[in-house]
């Protein structure tokens, strides 16, 4: 049935002169739940429904969505007319990679249906926590949030796809806000924004929140007195919630083939890389081997079929340090001469599928943290992510963290509050030189990379581990 | 449509709940372009309800899509079902009873039904202005109706348009930008804006690496418009003043003296309606008045902690993340750009900021980068391209008592890190800012 609504949206554009064209029947639930300081500040259950019909007429997409699936044929016809007004301003015709035309479906492993978990008890577990961290003295303001995707999908082409997906992810955190006059200090748990995974309502019940709240609220106090990070090069050891942001903004974002070929270069930017250097160009050091991995079971960037219809995949992006992959989707892989990659997702039922990152994240190694702290003779520590900056060509980078320590001769030493480092991607990459692995490698979850325009929000994960690089400006303040 | 769904909505609560319903019906286009043609071109019908209800002080919030009767039936009663197994809410400000709402409208017919050929043209000006460079933006239009309803017996009707065109020229060694934005589409100068783009991105072909220092600046509306919407987001905000998380000091002269910022959604150049998601009417508040900050942006939860009345700044997700206004006025002074930058010895003129992010909210300590345009200005002249630069720097401290040098004439809505037109921005003369290093290293 929902099936054949996409059909006729597909239709509906072929009868319009559209060449190709595919839609998507989209119904995504969302519960968020927001608790501070022992009172619910919101609980809002949302619920976004419709079709999205993709046209292609010459050298451009036309797209165009409706939540009333009844007028699917209408909605097709009209992806085909602003497709075809493009020629106004034409580009070269598009070519379209080839995949495996499928009929499929997919369904997120995951064992407690969190939107079947009373909300009593999501409740309870923020009030809970907040409460935990309001008995440390000086905290000020304790925060505690759950959010639960319910996403179901049907995808049909005019090539033949006929997919069904239905994805579940979860996710969550809290933080304590410490405050005195001149500043405010905040630490999270398990990191900032919280973390997110595909699966159920057991990823909430594995991150453990109840005994890890009253640490983060004692460290919030703390760093009000710490001593401020100075300005200086050091070697640095990364936790590897900071290490996996590290990833998603100077390698995830550079490889994405529709910034490397211009397509984002008013708004997200372009990319300093080079086609012409793909498996040849240095990005870091020999440890450093990433992937884009669309098939990680749990990890938030997991999914069965790309918003084109192509399957999951994993592939390599740098291989012993040495660029050798991007993120792409059929039409940029064609420009380029790669294979579809398969990487290709939209915000929703009314938004233009676009490149977007999988499970982009850096393949452990065989060290521990403890090992690395051991091993460091002067540095600094750093976790949990507070801001981020980087620049259009994805190369100057500038990451502050809630916290840090001191690390001498082996040994965590002081606290220092207000930490940040700088540096270029490359030769930041160039300098990592110790790796963890084991079960400190861990797929953590970015649930709010902004992208594309109108404004898309996608949900990528990020493979990492603590990790040690080398000669690192770090303290930069205004 | 939209008044027709909210009264079919707010009937489908009846008596179980205090209750307020949003609506809106719109129509929304955008048409993107890159290397110079048009490569993404999308529309989109609107049509959303949402819904918060309180049961015995017991509150909860959805929204929906689905419109049909049998969908709507069960969005009601799950949302009703979903506030009945929470705590009360004891900081439950209640409902906005009837109220006066101003009967001004941003609204243009001709943008509403904007075709994606009037769109395309626009383009296709923008792209011819450049001459060959290459060229990358959007053009984008809207119109919709909102309606809001609640049980106490207000209700409101607005309809607004928008639309704007942005985009950049590009060499291989440089980019410019140009941006226009209004309610209506036949007050975009495509020419205009192309041209603007075009010439910075010539004039900074050629780019030198600034020393990291102190420099004096000149900031064209863009940048104006970001530092505006952070003092906006993170210091306006009635929450984070109430939780301590606020530089705000009410009374007290943190600013220049000719700094004055506001928010009017009255105004003949704004965009947007008459009302918040409350159902508040939203007037004219002074936030920084001759460098005296002066008010805070609310919503009915942290204006009744504050012990006053909604500022009208409500949005959903307001009560958790405070409110925040997005009619934003900075005032205007009466010299020229080129007045600006002649009254610098030694300085940078920075047309857009990119990637800003807050270190500290407390001091509102930002780093971000310069993009699109960078000139050193030497003795009074624009004198060459510098390459971007890297910033970090509190926009509080760059407008404090002494350091607004110069206000220009040229404000206009611009652009900002948190979308474009929120804010109208004039270019500023500012007496320091600190450049922590360049993009390229």
């Amino acid at each position: 049935m929902v099936f054949d609504q996409a059909e006729v949206a597909v239709q509906g554009a072929l009868d319009a002169g559209a060449a190709y064209a595919d839609a998507r029947v989209v119904v995504a639930k969302q519960e968020t739940i927001d608790v501070q300081n022992q009172a619910v500040e919101a609980i809002d259950r949302s619920e976004q429904a419709g079709v999205g019909v993709r046209a292609l007429v010459g050298s451009s997409w036309g797209f165009f969505a409706t939540a009333d699936v009844d007028a699917a044929q209408s909605a097709g016809e009209r992806a085909a007319e602003i497709a075809r007004a493009s020629a106004v301003v034409p580009g070269a015709p598009i070519e379209f990679a080839d995949v495996a035309v499928v009929s499929d479906s997919y369904e997120t492993p995951h064992q407690e249906d969190p939107f079947a978990v009373p909300q009593s008890e999501k409740v309870d577990l923020l009030i809970g926590v907040t409460k935990t961290i309001q008995e440390v003295p000086g905290v000020a303001i304790a925060t505690a949030n759950l959010t639960f995707y319910d996403t179901d999908k049907w995808f049909v082409s005019s090539q033949g796809h006929r997919i069904h997906q239905h994805l579940v992810e979860s996710g969550g955190g809290f933080d304590a806000t410490a405050l005195d006059d001149a500043e405010s200090q905040r630490r999270s748990y398990p990191q900032s924004f919280g973390q997110y995974e595909t699966g159920g309502y057991e990823v909430i019940r594995r991150w453990d929140f109840p005994s890890n709240a009253q640490r983060v609220g004692e460290e919030a106090v703390a760093l009000l007195t710490a001593d401020e990070l100075e300005d200086h090069e050091t070697d640095l050891i990364l936790e590897g919630s900071q290490l996996a942001l590290q990833i998603h903004e100077s390698v995830g974002h550079a490889i994405e083939l529709d910034r490397i070929l211009g397509w984002e270069a008013a708004f997200a930017g372009t990319s300093h890389l080079d086609l012409n250097k793909l498996g040849s160009f240095r990005f870091g050091s020999p440890l450093m081997n990433i992937t884009a991995d669309a098939t990680l079971p749990g990890a938030l960037g997991t999914f069965g079929f790309d918003d084109e219809g192509t399957a999951a995949q994993a592939v390599d992006i740098v291989k012993d340090g040495i660029w050798v992959g991007v993120l792409s989707g059929r039409d940029s892989a064609a420009i380029a001469g790669l294979p579809p990659g398969g990487m290709v997702r939209a915000d929703g039922y009314n938004r233009l599928p676009m490149v977007r990152m999988t499970n982009v994240g850096l393949l452990p190694g065989d060290s521990s943290l403890d090992e690395i702290i051991a091993d460091t003779n002067s540095g600094v520590y750093m976790a949990t992510n507070r801001s981020w900056s980087i620049d259009d060509r994805r190369l100057n980078f500038q990451f502050g963290t809630e916290i840090a320590w001191e690390v001498k001769n082996g040994k965590l030493g002081r606290m220092l509050k207000n930490p940040t480092y700088t540096g270029i991607g490359p030769v930041f990459w160039g300098s990592l030189d110790r790796l963890a692995g084991g079960d400190e490698w861990i797929h953590w979850g970015t649930p709010n990379c902004g992208k594309g325009q109108p404004m898309q929000v996608a949900h990528t994960g990020h493979s990492a581990a603590p990790a040690r690089f080398t000669n690192v400006r770090v303290g930069v303040r205004g | 449509m939209s008044e027709h769904l909210a009264s079919h909505v707010l009937g489908l609560v009846g008596d179980r709940a205090e209750v307020e319903v949003v609506t809106m019906s719109g129509i929304s286009f955008l048409t993107r372009f890159a290397n110079s043609f048009i490569h993404q071109n999308v529309g989109e019908q609107l049509e959303s309800v949402r819904l918060r209800v309180a049961v015995d002080g017991r509150v909860a919030s959805g929204a929906t899509t689905r419109i049909d009767d049998a969908s709507l039936a069960a969005f009601v009663d799950e949302t009703l079902e979903t506030a009945r197994r929470q705590p009360v809410d004891e900081d439950w400000p209640g409902l906005t009873p009837p109220v006066e709402i101003a009967a001004i409208e941003h609204h243009d017919d001709e943008t509403a039904d904007a075709s994606p050929a009037a769109r395309a043209e626009l383009v296709r000006t923008f792209v011819d202005a450049g001459d060959g460079m290459l060229a990358a933006g959007y053009c984008e239009t809207e119109g919709a109706t909102y309606t809001f309803v609640n049980s106490a017996g207000h209700n409101a009707t607005g309809r607004e348009t928008s639309a704007v065109l942005d985009g950049i020229h590009r060499t291989s060694s440089s980019a410019g930008f140009g941006h226009a934005g209004s309610s209506a589409i036949g007050d975009l100068d495509a020419a205009a804006v192309g041209e603007l783009a075009a010439r910075r991105a010539r004039d900074s072909e050629s780019t030198f690496d600034a020393k990291p220092g102190e420099y004096e600046v000149v900031l064209a509306q863009e940048a104006t418009a970001t530092i505006a919407i952070f003092l906006a987001v993170y210091g306006m905000n009635g929450k984070a003043h109430e939780e301590g998380r606020s530089f705000v000091d009410l009374g007290a002269k943190q600013f220049d003296e000719s700094f004055r910022l506001w928010d009017d959604a009255g105004d003949p150049r704004a965009r947007g309606i008459q009302f918040d998601t409350e159902g508040t009417p939203k007037g004219r508040v002074d936030f920084v008045t001759d460098g005296v900050t002066t008010r805070l942006a609310h919503n009915r939860r942290t204006a009744r902690k504050a012990g006053i009345e909604s500022t009208g700044h409500g949005f959903p997700g307001s009560d958790v993340f405070g409110a925040f206004p997005v009619n934003l006025f900075v005032g205007s002074g009466g010299e020229t750009v080129d007045e600006l930058i002649a009254g610098v010895e030694h300085g940078i003129y920075v047309s857009t900021f990119n990637y800003c992010r807050v270190l500290d909210p407390k001091s509102l300590v930002v780093t971000g980068l310069t993009r699109n345009g960078t000139f050193m200005i030497e003795n009074g002249a624009i004198t060459g391209a510098v390459s971007n630069l890297r910033f970090t720097q509190s926009f509080v401290e760059a407008l404090a008592p002494g350091k607004l040098l110069g206000i220009g004439s040229d404000d206009r809505f611009a652009d900002s890190e948190f979308g474009a037109d929120f804010v109208i921005a004039p270019s500023m003369r500012l007496a320091s800012w600190h450049f922590t290093g360049g993009a390229d290293g």
